[in-house]
């Protein structure tokens, strides 16, 4: 069965390369600046020991005050599992690196965090939407979404 | 001769979008109200073709004996249909044996499941393919008034909305006796039917 890495390790591990990336640490999941996230991807997808090679999903959660991203990442190799999460702020244009450089797997689920959250993925290769259709108003899944 | 072309091909994806959008928009502001029974509207159209023999009598039976159904699941009700379709309950005693894949070979759509904006033309495409005489059976309660989804913002509130129906089978899935139900009162419909 698939091992779920304690969160506090792997923060400890990203905190010795990048020293302001981890905001905090709770029982399940690190929670990371949004501006270190691609460096933070990276660290854990080539880092021997860890090799996060897979990316199992990403989701985001409307917080009102921020959107919440929530990655899943697990290694095939190891066959254990720890979740990531990041924090963007702003209602009218919030932004997130993409991550589809390090994973493929990413590239429709940004999309459709895109299309039913409204947040925008910089560097995605094909940044629109895909559940919707182009000129649909507003974003769905957001909580002042009426 | 220099043959008008009916169609343009679109290669440019941004423009495939925008065309797609356009064609979306369009049909949701075209589709405020339903549309009505067909047999309420269809007679004015054809009145002048009317015909009251024992021909038609004959025409009938072999219409609603050979209704074969097209493939259109968009979702959950597709699995009652198939079972009505399969062994045990058997649809095929109604002649009706053959699900056919294009609409070109189709007289009876079987709208099994909640349709979405998205989809919505391609729905409108098919069902306008289909050649005359063509029925709709609305199945299931996403079919009729698009069910517990009504509200939803992507969800086409009916079918009848963009295509005529004849027949509803409400029921979140109808049970394939519904459905078989269903389809002997479009028969009746079919063979009460006097202009063809």
């Amino acid at each position: 069965m698939t091992t779920t890495l304690s969160p506090g390790d792997v923060a400890k591990q990203i905190s010795q390369r990048y020293a302001d990336a981890v905001i905090e640490t709770t029982d399940t999941a690190v929670l990371i600046n949004s501006q270190f996230l691609l460096d933070v991807a990276a660290f854990l997808k080539d880092t021997p020991g860890l090799e996060f090679d897979y990316l199992t999903h990403i989701t985001a959660v409307d917080y009102f005050e921020y959107f919440e991203l929530i990655y899943q990442l697990t290694s095939i190799k190891h066959n254990h599992t720890v979740l990531l999460k990041t924090r963007c702020y702003g209602r009218e244009n919030p932004t997130v690196p993409s991550v589809v450089s390090l994973w493929q797997g990413a590239n429709h689920q940004e999309r459709e965090i895109y299309d039913l959250m409204g947040i925008s993925f910089e560097g995605h290769p094909n940044m629109k939407r895909i559940v919707l259709w182009d000129g649909f108003q507003g974003h769905p899944l957001r909580k002042d979404y009426l | 001769m220099e043959v008008a072309r009916v169609r343009e091909y679109i290669y440019s994806d941004t423009e495939l979008d925008r065309v797609e959008s356009e064609v979306i928009e369009e049909l949701k502001s075209s589709a405020v109200q339903p549309i009505a029974d067909p047999d309420e509207w269809l007679d004015e159209v054809v009145k002048r073709n009317i015909l009251t023999t024992t021909v038609d009598a004959v025409i009938n039976w072999g219409r609603r004996s050979s209704l074969w159904p097209l493939l259109c699941f968009p979702a959950c009700c597709a699995f009652e249909f198939i079972g009505a379709m399969s062994p045990r309950f058997d649809l095929a005693r109604y002649g009706m044996e053959i699900l056919r894949a294009s609409p070109r070979q189709a007289d009876l759509m079987i709208t099994a499941g909640t349709l979405t904006w998205k989809m919505a033309p391609n729905v409108r495409r098919i069902y306008d393919q289909m050649a005359e005489p063509k029925w709709v059976i609305a199945m299931g309660a996403c079919g009729i008034s698009g069910g517990i989804f009504r509200s939803s913002y992507n969800v086409v509130p009916g079918y009848n909305r963009i295509i005529p129906v004849d027949v509803y089978v409400p029921g979140c899935p109808p049970r394939p006796e519904a459905l078989i139900y269903g389809i002997r009162m479009l028969q009746d419909k079919i063979a009460n039917r006097r202009n063809i």
